[in-house]
């Protein structure tokens, strides 16, 4: 599968990456090599093949319901970039997604 | 031209568990921001998310109440999307694989029950919250993770209500289940529980779907209503002028009572989903749900149907009654403890919910089942009448004391000793000649006012049987 330019922005536009024209030349060749390569995969017949939703063969791995510490609001204050009145700060947000 | 609207229902019911859904930070609403997270909800590197298994029992038991089909295979899977209060750029939700699906729940209509299907109900973790400065020029906004991981079911129906009223009824009814198996505190104001609306509109009879709108920003019933309705008529009448409906989100403004658009950028719902490697999948054994389902109480309906049958209410009264768990088992503990059923549901309804704001809190009331049943015993003995119960009911709420101590205590006992109610009708006759006479040429409302007379000289205590009796035999003979 060939990937082209327009597929490769779109994909950086949802990581908020920011790539200059020479990167997103240079990514959409990288990237479709890549994809070309592991496409080989595809010749394997994998009709009847359950697909793994998860590689470790684990399975209802729960918690009790019991409330435990949190950190110390100063933990926080420490690592975000901003953090005032006890609310970490960030640039203001117009839209609302959820 | 004659047009349908189709509405489908995103309900979010957040679960009360103590711990949050994927840590064990506490779930307690209204703490100071920012002091109920840890590496987990600030998404961190390296932390590992591990189920709380409380909440998937609570999600069991909702998708049972719901008629759901449970899933004996079920993932979780990451939504991903960049938005501050979601720190590590993804929700944790269920995509593919809910855990439950497949139910539905019967909601009044005009003529009987409507049948709505419900296409799932999944769990996921719930976003912080973030405020917007409202100062001009202030660029920031200010997040609290407090919120991030409360374990949230979303219940998503299947496009079959036809109207404001019926979503609203559809809320109503979801909200009362939620109740009785107690998996949510069910609150729109404080945000346990929170509604999108996707509503459409075609001509009738048509089998496509017209193109459909998303309504957010709703924080109650009345504006779920209110906010279909509008939505309704602005589409009928796009499509009457000739205008395109576009697919876009749109939020109600309670103020004006309108929807508007929220300009969204195209690619805000792709969320490339994928499993959640940090979260084993959940495989259940019919045991284990069987075992949930013990648990299950009798829910709503069943309990109005068996109000109706077994104790011969009416509709009316047996629906308001099971609206509230708590309110049903008043009722029936008052009826267990010997009191005619019709009469103290005509008591609960009217004395008892006029004095109570929330009847969740029953069980703090003064006045406590055994009490009204002791109440109505001595309405039935004629040890009081209807008349000066009321007075006792209502000195039994505000003490809560017992009936009989209230009536002994104030001397309300009910006069039944002929001899006295005799004589209290002897000086009303002297000073009522008037409305004596009119009796006797006819006039039946003049007796009526003698018995006011007597019952107001006996401080209403005497008793209105004995009255009427003595009376007539004195009058007409």
């Amino acid at each position: 599968m060939k990937l082209d330019e327009k597929l490769i922005s779109r994909v950086a536009n949802l990581a908020r990456l920011e790539l200059t024209d020479e990167e997103k030349q240079e990514f959409t060749k990288q990237l479709s090599d890549i994809i070309e390569y592991v496409e080989k995969i595809n010749e394997m017949p994998t009709g009847d093949v359950i697909p793994a939703d998860h590689i470790v063969d684990l399975k209802n791995v729960f918690r009790e319901d019991r409330a435990s510490a949190s950190l110390d609001r100063s933990e926080i204050e420490k690592i975000a970039p901003k953090f005032e009145m006890g609310h970490i700060v960030v640039p203001r947000i117009i839209e609302s997604i959820e | 031209m004659e047009y349908e609207p189709v509405i489908g229902l995103e309900v979010h019911v957040q679960l009360n568990t103590e711990s949050k859904i994927f840590c064990g930070c506490s779930t307690k609403f209204g703490s100071d921001s920012n002091t109920q997270t840890c590496p987990v909800c600030l998404g961190l590197p390296g932390v590992l998310p591990v189920l709380n298994e409380e909440v998937l029992k609570k999600g069991i038991l909702a998708g049972l109440a719901i008629n759901a089909k449970i899933a004996s295979y079920s993932k979780f899977d990451r939504k991903n999307y960049f938005y501050p209060d979601l720190p590590k750029a993804y929700q944790i939700s269920q995509y593919d694989k809910p855990i439950c699906e497949d139910g539905y729940i019967e909601i009044p209509v005009k003529n009987g029950l409507k049948k709505i299907g419900i296409k799932r109900l999944h769990l996921e973790e719930d976003a912080g919250k973030s405020i917007h400065s409202e100062t001009p020029g202030n660029n920031f906004s200010f997040v609290d993770l407090n919120r991030t991981g409360v374990p949230l079911a979303e219940i998503v129906s299947e496009p079959e209500l036809g109207s404001g009223d019926e979503a609203y009824e559809y809320l109503q009814k979801i909200k009362t289940i939620m109740k009785y198996i107690d998996v949510s505190d069910v609150n729109m104001e404080e945000g346990s529980l929170r509604c999108d609306v996707n509503v459409s509109v075609r001509e009738k009879g048509a089998v496509k779907f017209g193109e459909k709108v998303e309504i957010k920003n709703l924080n109650s019933f009345k504006s779920v209503r209110a906010s279909i309705n509008y939505e309704i008529e602005r589409q009928i009448r796009m499509i009457e002028s000739g205008e395109k409906i576009v697919q876009e989100t749109r939020l109600w403004d309670a103020d004006s009572n309108e929807t508007y658009s929220m300009r969204s950028k195209e690619d805000a719902h792709d969320y490339r989903y994928f499993p959640d490697p940090d979260l084993a999948p959940i495989i259940l054994a019919p045991e284990y749900i069987e075992e949930i389902k013990k648990t299950l109480p009798e829910l709503p309906d069943a309990k109005l149907r068996r109000f109706v049958d077994e104790y011969s209410l009416p509709e009316y009264d047996s629906s308001v009654l099971t609206s509230v768990k708590q309110l049903a088992d008043y009722f029936e503990e008052t009826v267990k403890l010997g009191a005619n059923p019709k009469k103290a549901s005509n008591w609960i309804m009217s004395e008892l919910l006029a004095r109570i704001t929330n009847p969740e809190e029953i069980k703090s009331f003064h006045a406590s089942p055994g009490m009204l049943a002791k109440l109505l015993a001595l309405i039935e003995d004629g040890t009081i009448s209807g008349k000066i119960a009321k007075t006792v009911f209502e000195e039994m709420t505000a003490t809560g004391k017992g009936p009989e101590q209230i009536i002994d205590e104030k001397g309300l006992k009910q006069v039944s000793d002929t001899g006295e109610i005799d004589s209290m009708i002897d000086a009303v006759l002297k000073n009522n000649q008037k409305s004596v006479d009119d009796f006797k040429n006819g006039k039946e409302n003049a007796f009526k006012f003698l018995v006011g007379q007597v019952m107001k000289e006996s401080k209403g205590k005497a008793n209105p049987i004995l009255v009427n009796d003595l009376l007539l035999k004195k009058i007409s003979g």
